[in-house]
């Protein structure tokens, strides 16, 4: 595979993964760990591993947003700290 | 409090990247796994199972007793979801909205309710303007996503995926329909009880194939086993056999998103969603 692709998903991975719990937002910080899992299936794809990038990218990308972000809509948008 | 758990969070880290320079490097073919476990899977699945996907025999024959537990962990997550969340008290909500379809008028009703009409439908208080473009496209995806995830389950064996995807994607589907329209209308299709069924039914099918191999004089979950139920050769079994065991798994994956949606959603009352 490219290392030139490899490098940029693992450093957008590391950014967003940083992102995910630096921002204030809760709502924005779930939409951040959507994209976090669907850049590790993209991750998983190029390392060849596909049914595990199919599993992220339905579970990680897909239902456990929906339910971050039905859980954020039930409670609070901001966090205490 | 927030710099030690930096400190924590840093040294625990770094402890995580220094023991990964000890793991032989990715594709090595002289790492241990590489000469005693994957060969053995990579020559004999074919003879053993007629399963050209590697992936989903290991996960479903030969780690089987593997993912019927992870099975039954989701199932439980189900479970402490539901136990946490749920609420009987039925307790009146302040008003209720009702939009009068031809107009699109919204109203408010302060205690009790509008006697079911044709003419008035009740929209979630999270007041949301009606959107016939989301809700049509959504209506037309959700048979397309429910046959892709058929597929997925039922394609397994040749191509990535499974029961696991192909039931998170079933039970994504009927998510999309309480996001599209709401709850109750996905509710009212799927009751709480027969989605808490099919739960239980997904796990219990998967034990259930383990068990039939049992009485048939076997191991537990050697579908190979399962040979004269099914009239075909005990290699042909075993494909079958997975194909059983992803079934069931699909159906628990899917009872359990929908079952933990419904319940993070609305707050264990079942009555307004997201």
């Amino acid at each position: 595979m490219l290392w030139q692709l490899d490098l940029a998903v693992l450093t957008l991975v590391v950014v967003v993964g940083i992102g995910s719990i630096m921002v204030k937002d809760l709502l924005g910080a779930a939409i951040m760990f959507g994209a976090y899992s669907f850049l590790m299936c993209l991750l998983w794809s190029i390392m060849g591993a596909v049914d595990v990038a199919f599993t992220e990218a339905s579970v990680g990308a897909g239902v456990s947003t929906v339910f971050f972000v039905a859980a954020v809509f039930r409670t609070t948008r901001r966090t205490k700290d | 409090m927030k710099v030690v758990g930096l400190i924590i969070a840093l040294l625990a880290g770094s402890l995580l990247v220094y023991a990964t320079a000890d793991f032989p490097p990715l594709g090595d073919p002289n790492s241990p796994a590489s000469v005693h476990v994957s060969p053995r899977y990579i020559e004999k699945t074919m003879e053993e199972t007629d399963v050209p996907n590697i992936v989903t025999s290991v996960l479903a024959d030969y780690r089987g007793y593997d993912t019927m537990f992870e099975t039954t962990v989701i199932f439980c997550a189900g479970v402490a979801c539901f136990l946490l969340l749920r609420v009987y008290r039925r307790e009146e909500p302040q008003e209720r909205l009702y939009r009068h379809v031809l107009t699109g008028v919204t109203i408010h009703v302060k205690a009790g309710k509008l006697p079911p009409s044709p003419d008035f439908e009740r929209i979630d208080s999270a007041w949301t303007p009606h959107d016939l473009i989301i809700k049509t496209i959504c209506r037309l995806l959700i048979p397309f996503i429910q046959l892709f995830a058929l597929y997925v389950i039922a394609h397994g064996h040749h191509s990535p995926g499974g029961g696991f995807q192909g039931g998170v994607m079933l039970g994504a589907s009927v998510i999309v329909l309480a996001m599209s329209q709401d709850l109750r209308t996905a509710v009212r299709r799927l009751r709480e009880k027969a989605d808490a069924l099919m739960c239980a039914t997904g796990v219990f099918i998967y034990a259930g194939t383990g068990a039939l191999c049992l009485l048939l004089g076997s191991n537990f979950l050697d579908y190979s086993a399962l040979a004269p139920v099914l009239h075909v050769d005990p290699i042909m079994a075993r494909s079958h056999g997975i194909f059983m065991v992803e079934v069931g798994v699909g159906v628990a994956v899917m009872g359990v998103m929908i079952w933990i949606y419904n319940n993070v959603s609305s707050m264990g009352k079942y009555d307004e969603g997201l």
